[in-house]
């Protein structure tokens, strides 16, 4: 086997941690943003992406449920980690189909997405363990903070995305290439059995501590797996 | 052959390194399992093994990190095994090095992560480990190695299965990230107080990040083991380089920093990713010659440290007082009991919550009823309480059965209550102590009762000293209780219990503990006594009491020992206290002690108790979702004789439907319309408390059964939905999620409740629900069924046969309603 074919796998993989606001914020891209309130209330179906309040809703509903959260984001700030593993990937083309490292079913949807592609970076990023206990915890005693924190938890792994996802985009751009955005095992025809051979490939439980069950969901909950193509600009 | 835990003694023991890298640069491809080579190209790991015997290396690692029968077959496994052996023996054949070579079995992490946090049951995990286990150990290899874990139950499960299959040495490493902690968030004394204590025979460090990275955790490995210490870290860390992934310690900078380890008492020394027989070369070249004074400077010893675990931290037992939370106990609590015998967890839970944010550093657990299934429900306690608290806890039962099981599901090393001098407890508790590890609670009394004097008391200790070493059993994992006993009875009482406590922590060296709350037993204002008790205790040398957290009294004399003796730095912790502290006034009754969670909106607003637009101070309360302030408003009621029922009926419902209707209305968020629910939820606690002292009334509205179904591990929605009926009056069943569409029937048959529950949130599960429904019909004809979540639409609901889709909880309640007006209450 030649160096050759070892990068038609892809390069190898690398690791990410970005660091927490509360240790500075003094270095641009590698700080993962403050929580967003809003983005929060709608992960947790409190208001859709529109409408700030419910219609009808008074301003001291929209207090209450405020301080909740940021109860909640005290709570939860120390415990998180943000943590990405991902690797460089060359796309490759064979009847109309993106051939990758892993088997995509013949996806159509993931084909349209990375239509014109050449190469891309598949990642998997998680916010920790420490995220899903907290959501158990008040899952048992109440079930308001349980739903906060499960709307914080996704509220903060796609800013984890946002982030490394800007961060790549940046790094093509450099080389005169533009990024699609990412699409992820289970969206529209993508069976979610791609999570099996995609986090192998990434080494996820060994280097970030994302595990797969039976349903191939996986442990941490608020982790994400995903690709993003890029082509000629 | 030479027995590797007596060579460690005075040898500096050396490891392999790398394997995985080498591997890749050989063409093993990413996704590809390393261990099919092990049969397809048996001569590349040969060749590297014998590189590392040729380097120096004691022990090699066999080729089956990832050997388990969740990536293999039976057969598969099993020439896998074999043959990564085969190829190690060859390794060791042709190698030409002249120092000791062992071959272990390599156990890595299995890839699934354990409840509750994935979906893998502890045995299940313990049976994935135990067949590699024993496929290796039947066709022979010298020690077992458990590596690169970075969860401690999955440690435990690993290290257990070893136990149980051989005889053979066994060393474990764990995986540490830059924080210092295991993935899971197990600190280094966490995990040393458990694997020593289930008879690990070395620990420490490997992978993750480089060696002078690994500096604190190798400093807090050294100062807690009684073991050899191993340390196998990566090259440093990684980076991306012209494709390569390359590694910035080179072995020359590896070696130098792994002979300091060496001198500071790291023993045995290897290398991880990124790390070759260079590495390994290098660093035996630089520690060898200095093996003696090594060995010399830094002997193995018992570092006679006294410590139990949690998943997460290590309490120390030392100089400064341990709280054993003694709550979770139905010993004199009517509303405790009625908990165990409904199964209600989340109750118990709560108990252990609110002692937690009391100050309580371990908690007591006991479930122990006559008429309930001890060893069922004390397991199923102990690993809900772990799921979500992260103190250490202290299984305290008299059934043997129920104390192994629990301690074999406990996460960490657990406080075990308790053994005492009689044989026949001595023969069945020490046996499951030295499995399990644990600090074992030692009561000084014996086949003739509890002795008078102090000397008598202190004469049993020594016997169950000299019994517990027959089984390896230290005298640091013995706590000792001399027995407070109510002084009402006999005044000496106290006096006997305090001398023997002293005589066993000054003479015997051994730690000790108390249930302080008995000295006062029959006796008015009786946390007066038992503070005192308990001040006299800890001068006289008392480590940890089982004690009420929430007693201020008891807090008190805390607080002020530990300022008095030097354990609190500038006072910090006691002016945080008194800053709480209310001194006793009139007795504003018992009240109830602080809700662990707090009140969402400041009490500020709570304050105001008017019942404003709202009718009444209690539906004000509900409505805003204070929860303390309506469990007080409840008990006032009550103590105005107000009918339980009535409180419900005309107090608890209305408010709810006020907060039902404005989110209905889209006037108030989910997090209101379930922060309310918290409140009704403890308005009711205090009915249901009531109730359990008055027994007769009845407040159900019917019953319910609700369960995520089969495959579906989501259960925000259907916990929403279950604290939603609870409110309005209904006796919820909650199966929990994942559950088989036979479990539901058997429930709703057992409970004959008219109204089964059932939610999914993929799609993917939908077909359960499906057949769960068609098993009602089929079983239950008259039962009828209500669907949810995310996924599901009316249209689907039709298609499944479902009598009701229910779009939100609300609408569960209202068609939960219906059905009870409308038909007879086939509850009763």
């Amino acid at each position: 086997m030649s160096v050759q074919d070892i990068m038609s796998a892809g390069s190898p993989i690398q690791l990410k941690i970005y660091r927490r606001e509360q240790d500075g914020t003094d270095r641009g891209s590698s700080v993962i943003p403050g929580v967003s309130v809003s983005e929060v209330m709608r992960y947790g179906g409190m208001m859709t992406s529109r409408t700030p309040l419910p219609p009808g809703g008074d301003d001291e509903a929209a207090a209450d449920v405020r301080a909740l959260i940021d109860e909640c984001v005290s709570e939860v700030l120390p415990v998180l980690t943000y943590k990405v593993c991902y690797r460089y990937i060359p796309v490759e083309w064979e009847e109309g189909l993106p051939v990758l490292p892993f088997e995509t079913y013949g996806s159509r949807n993931l084909a349209h997405n990375l239509a014109g592609c050449s190469e891309g970076v598949m990642f998997a990023a998680t916010v920790g363990v420490g995220m899903d206990r907290l959501i158990q915890k008040y899952e048992r005693i109440s079930p308001s903070r349980a739903l906060i924190m499960q709307a914080l938890g996704a509220e903060r792994v796609e800013a984890l995305c946002d982030t490394f996802n800007a961060d790549i985009t940046a790094e093509a751009a450099g080389r005169g290439l533009v990024t699609v955005p990412r699409f992820s095992p289970g969206y529209g025809d993508l069976p979610l059995e791609v999570q099996k051979e995609f986090t192998a490939l990434l080494d996820c439980a060994h280097l970030i501590g994302i595990n797969l069950n039976e349903s191939m969901l996986m442990s941490p909950s608020k982790s994400v797996t995903a690709v993003i193509g890029m082509k000629r600009g | 052959m030479t027995d590797i835990r007596e060579y460690i003694k005075d040898h500096i023991l050396y490891l392999d390194g790398g394997m995985g890298t080498l591997l890749q640069k050989r063409g093993l491809k990413p996704g590809e399992l390393p261990e099919r080579w092990n049969i397809s190209r048996p001569e590349v790991i040969t060749e590297l093994q014998k590189a590392y015997f040729d380097a120096g290396s004691n022990v090699i690692y066999t080729n089956t990190f990832g050997a388990n029968s969740l990536k293999f077959e039976e057969d598969e496994l099993r020439a896998i095994v074999h043959g990564a052996i085969d190829v190690a023996r060859a390794a060791r054949e042709q190698s030409t090095g002249t120092q000791e070579k062992f071959i272990s079995l390599d156990i890595g992490p299995m890839g699934r992560l354990l409840k509750p946090y994935g979906d893998m049951d502890f045995d299940e995990a313990v049976e994935i480990y135990a067949r590699t286990i024993r496929i290796g150990v039947e066709y022979g290899v010298d020690l077992i190695d458990i590596e690169t874990m970075n969860d401690s139950y999955d440690t435990k499960a690993a290290l257990l299965a070893a136990k149980e299959n051989s005889d053979l040495p066994v060393f474990v490493t764990n995986a540490y990230g830059e924080d210092g902690k295991l993935m899971t968030g197990a600190s280094p004394a966490a995990m040393i107080a458990m694997l020593e204590g289930m008879g690990a025979d070395a620990i420490g460090a490997n992978c993750s990040l480089g060696p002078s990275q690994l500096k604190g955790v190798v400093e807090e490995y050294i100062r807690y083991s009684s073991v050899p210490v191993i340390l196998k870290p990566n090259a440093g860390l990684p980076r991306s380089e012209n494709g390569e992934t390359v590694y910035d310690v080179m072995p020359g900078e590896f070696a130098s920093i792994m002979s300091e380890y060496a001198h500071m008492g790291v023993r045995v020394l290897g290398g991880c990713c990124g790390t070759t027989p260079d590495y390994i070369r290098a660093t035996a070249d630089k520690t060898l010659p200095d093996m003696t004074e090594i060995t010399s400077k830094t002997p193995v010893t018992d570092k006679n440290i006294t410590f139990i675990s949690s998943y997460t931290h290590a309490v120390e037992f030392k100089d400064s007082p341990i709280l054993i939370g003694e709550r979770i106990n139905p010993t004199g609590k009517k509303r405790f009991k009625q908990a165990l015998r409904d199964q209600d967890i989340d109750y118990i839970l709560g108990e252990g919550l609110r002692q937690q944010d009391a100050g309580a550093h371990v908690l007591d657990v006991n479930v122990g009823l006559p008429e309930i299934d001890e060893p069922e429900l004390l397991d199923r306690v102990t690993c809900e309480l772990q799921a979500i608290i992260d103190l250490p806890l202290q299984i305290d039962t008299t059934d043997p059965v129920a104390m192994e099981r629990a301690l074999r599901h406990y996460n960490g090393k657990a406080l075990i209550n308790s053994v005492n001098g009689k044989q026949e407890v001595m023969d069945v508790i020490f046996p499951l102590v030295a499995k399990y590890g644990g600090l074992c609670v030692a009561l000084t009394l014996d086949e003739d009762g509890i002795p008078e004097s102090a000397e008598r008391r202190v004469e049993i200790a020594e016997h169950i000293i000299e019994e517990a070493a027959k089984y390896g059993i230290g005298r640091k994992d013995l706590l000792f209780d001399t027995l407070a006993m109510t002084i009402s009875a006999d005044t000496k009482a106290a006096l006997a219990t305090l001398k023997s406590l002293h005589e066993i922590r000054t003479r015997l060296g051994c730690h000790t503990s108390l249930g302080v709350s008995n000295i006062s037993f029959g006796l008015p204002a009786r946390e007066l006594v038992t503070s005192t008790f308990f001040a006299l205790a800890l001068e006289q040398g008392l480590s940890a009491a089982i004690m009420n957290p929430h007693s201020q009294e008891m807090m008190k004399v805390y607080y002020t020992y530990r300022a008095l003796h030097d354990l609190d730095e500038n006072c910090m912790d006691y002016i945080t206290f008194a800053d709480s502290y209310v001194p006793a006034g009139p007795a504003p009754g018992t009240g109830a002690p602080a809700q662990g969670t707090g009140d969402a909106v400041s009490s500020g607003a709570g304050a105001k108790t008017s019942g404003d637009d709202y009718g009444s101070p209690l539906k004000r309360a509900i409505v805003k979702g204070l929860k303390e302030q309506a469990a007080n408003l409840t008990k006032d009621l009550l103590k105005e004789g107000r009918q339980s029922l009535d409180i419900v009926n005309e107090e608890i419902i209305p408010a709810l439907d006020i907060v039902g209707q404005g989110f209905e209305a889209k006037k108030m968020y989910l997090p209101q319309l379930l922060m309310s629910a918290e409140a009704s939820q403890s308005a009711f606690e205090v009915i249901k408390a009531d109730m359990a002292a008055h027994p007769g009334e009845a407040v159900s509205r019917g019953k319910f059964v609700i369960a995520t179904v089969h495959g579906d591990i989501h259960d925000i929605g259907k916990n929403i939905v279950k604290l939603i009926m609870e409110n309005y009056g209904f006796e919820v069943y909650d199966l929990g999620k994942d559950v088989p569409p036979e479990d539901v029937v058997a429930k709703a048959e057992e409970t004959g409740a008219p109204l089964v529950g059932l939610s999914a949130l993929m799609t993917t599960t939908v077909p359960a629900m499906e057949e769960t429904i068609r098993l009602l019909r089929e079983k239950l004809p008259n039962v009828k069924t209500v669907v949810g979540g995310a996924v599901l639409t009316q249209e689907y609901a039709d298609a499944i046969g479902a009598d009701f889709y229910a779009r939100d909880a609300m609408a569960t309640v209202r068609y939960a309603l219906d059905l009870a007006e409308g038909g007879a209450d086939r509850a009763e």
